[in-house]
């Protein structure tokens, strides 16, 4: 008997390295999402010491001698409107940035609240939340948008009003992932033992269910950003975005509708792709990642 | 698929249906925005007629779109004009109406939109069943891993990347239009070719754009039935591998695909719009794009009507094709 107890020391021994550290060590077995943290980390980077370093000025029209191609002195050229790219890029990334955390974030919030009332309280007002998401779903999101953009006055079209409008058709994605997970977790021992201990329902929600759903939750939110920046580029190309910001998609509406690649100004609609590609590219490898960390069925073990 | 099924489904199709077109009716109503006299008062600056011309010209025409009548009766005749398809007149091209305008510029989208949803569905499916296969060769299953990394770039971004290398570096293919400038359309092979060439840019952004979210579903759909009874049983029967891959393993993987499909329409028709007005083609992207530059007000919303009816009405009739590829479905 005297070899099972283990003595202190042996136990501190045997104690699991710190969250950071095991968190780690999964980014070097999931490749995915480690790859799509390091581009997101690099974009961050380059945005932050660009809103330090540049001039952002010169992110807006007429403020930079028009149409160079890219050299020293421009990285990224300048555009036919007087724009140099680089100040364009660093503004735009991070009100590209903006939108995505605020109307992905906003989204995520509304879905989660309205996620555990649907699933929690049940009866009537679960078969209306979900009658109501099932409904906008297969209504083409963007069309939608297109008519509330374009109806709005161009001197109301800011960041701001174009995250609103990603946002006010964006819920039902999360509603109805995190009310099917709030479902299953309702019918768990630990949630029916915490009733009959008398805990309220807040305190269910709060202390027993919402933090096993931190994965999912997480992984919706990423979801969001996603399609939050899809949508607000998508706007933009099609010239229903704050026109005078250079936003992403905004440049390269303001480029195809200037014929920049008929006229030989091919870094002009070049650079902002490139950089929309490093956005979505990271935030879809993190989101394939987080897929994996929420799902143990296909996570990989050491 | 009982009677019943096919009521409930039918009675979704229309909720859906009026809720778009609800959605459509009121926020246009609720903005400060008045298309009409935007539209006049651009005229009557250029025209120079005075402004107590353009208050009675607005006025005459509120009474003939019938806009001086109480909110609900126009809602009625609103809801009444959408059921036969009628979605008023473009402000912009005043005697045409936006379904004439729609009819013109359909053929274009929906050839564009047809070939490149068939293509990228079944390349993509096959791509990702083989990338899943243990038995298919190495390289073939390796073939998918770029497809699947392609899953993050917009079909429009792939759009300009395509003109960027192979229309504006190589020029092998020409930049845009529907065809060549001077040509006069013909029934000719000539022509034909000439509309072909125009069309592949954009055919090919469309699917390099979708493709990779077929390979992903499908793998993952893939790596779920292999340890299935049915592809073991067939195994041990000793049936080849093609006669499995093909009978028991993509038959069943292909079910939620379907699925897929109806759910992906939405965001393909979306992106055929979007990538069409990057390539001026003819189509409804590029009248799309028109009518918002000239805030032609009736032309957006008749154009985002039209293509969300079109888009529930075909995922009910995938949902009806359903039952008839999965036998299960049938009985039950």
């Amino acid at each position: 008997m005297s070899t099972v107890a283990l003595s202190p020391p042996i136990l501190k021994q045997v104690e699991r390295p710190s969250r950071f550290v095991l968190f780690l060590r999964y980014l070097r077995r999931n490749k995915g999402l480690a790859f799509g943290v390091l581009i997101l980390l690099g974009l961050v980077a380059f945005t932050v010491i660009g809103l330090m370093t540049v001039d952002l000025k010169q992110a807006y029209p007429l403020s930079v001698a028009a149409k160079k191609p890219p050299s020293w002195k421009y990285p990224f050229g300048t555009d036919f409107f007087g724009r140099n790219l680089l100040a364009a890029m660093v503004v735009g990334m991070w009100q590209t940035a903006f939108i995505g955390v605020f109307a992905g974030g906003l989204g995520t919030l509304i879905g989660v609240v309205l996620g555990f009332i649907s699933a929690y309280f049940g009866k009537w007002i679960d078969g209306t939340i979900r009658t109501v998401c099932q409904i906008l779903t297969p209504i083409p999101v963007l069309l939608i948008q297109v008519v509330i953009a374009g109806s709005l006055d161009k001197r109301d079209v800011t960041i701001v009003t174009m995250a609103l409008i990603v946002v006010l058709l964006a819920w039902m994605g999360p509603t109805l992932v995190i009310r099917s997970q709030v479902l299953t977790m309702k019918e768990r021992q630990f949630v029916a033992v915490a009733k009959l201990s008398g805990v309220s329902d807040l305190g269910i929600i709060f202390k027993e269910i919402l933090p096993c759903l931190l994965p999912f939750i997480a992984a919706a939110f990423v979801a969001q950003v996603f399609s939050a920046v899809f949508a607000a580029f998508y706007l933009a190309v099609l010239g229903l975005g704050p026109l005078r910001e250079p936003l992403l998609g905004n440049i390269i509406w303001a480029a195809q509708s200037q014929g920049a690649f008929f006229n030989g100004w091919w870094w002009w609609p070049i650079i902002p792709s490139i950089a929309m590609i490093l956005i979505l590219g990271s935030l879809a490898l993190i989101n394939m990642g987080l897929d994996e960390l929420a799902n143990p069925r296909v996570r990989r073990s050491e | 698929m009982s009677l019943k099924l096919v009521i409930r489904r039918l009675l979704f199709l229309v909720l859906v249906i009026w809720a778009a077109s609800t959605i459509v009716f009121f926020i246009p109503r609720l903005s400060s925005r008045n298309a009409l006299r935007e539209r006049f008062g651009e005229l009557a600056r250029t025209g120079g007629f005075s402004p107590a011309d353009l208050e009675k010209i607005i006025a005459s025409m509120n009474r003939q779109f019938g806009l001086d009548r109480p909110l609900y009766e126009q809602y009625w005749t609103y809801l009444g004009n959408i059921l036969h398809l009628d979605f008023g007149y473009s402000l912009y091209r005043y005697p045409t109406t936006v379904t004439e305008l729609i009819a013109q510029s359909l053929p274009w989208t929906l050839g564009l939109l047809l070939v490149t949803t068939i293509l990228s569905f079944i390349i993509g499916n096959l791509l990702g069943a083989v990338a899943a296969w243990p038995r298919a060769p190495h390289w073939l299953r390796a073939f998918a891993t770029p497809f699947i990394l392609l899953t993050g770039v917009p079909p429009v971004i792939m759009g300009i990347l395509l003109l960027f290398f192979i229309g504006f570096r190589l020029k092998w293919l020409p930049l845009g239009g529907a065809y060549s400038v001077g040509v006069v359309p013909t029934w000719t092979w000539t022509f034909f070719f000439d509309l072909m060439r125009h069309q592949i840019l954009p055919g090919l952004a469309l699917i390099l754009g979708s493709v990779g979210g077929w390979v992903l579903s499908m793998r993952g759909m893939g790596v779920t039935i292999q340890g299935e009874d049915y592809v073991n049983f067939a195994e041990h029967k000793g049936l080849t591998g093609g006669r499995i891959f093909r009978d028991y393993y993509l038959r069943n993987a292909m079910l939620p695909q379907v699925t897929g499909l109806a759910l992906a329409l939405g965001t393909m028709v979306t992106s055929a719009i979007i990538v069409e007005g990057l390539f001026g083609l003819p189509g409804i992207g590029t009248m799309l794009n028109l009518a918002i530059r000239a805030n032609d007000f009736p032309t957006i919303y008749g154009i985002v009507l039209f293509i969300t009816i079109a888009v529930a009405v075909l995922m009910t009739i995938v949902e009806f094709i359903y039952p008839l590829l999965d036998p299960r479905v049938r009985s039950s």
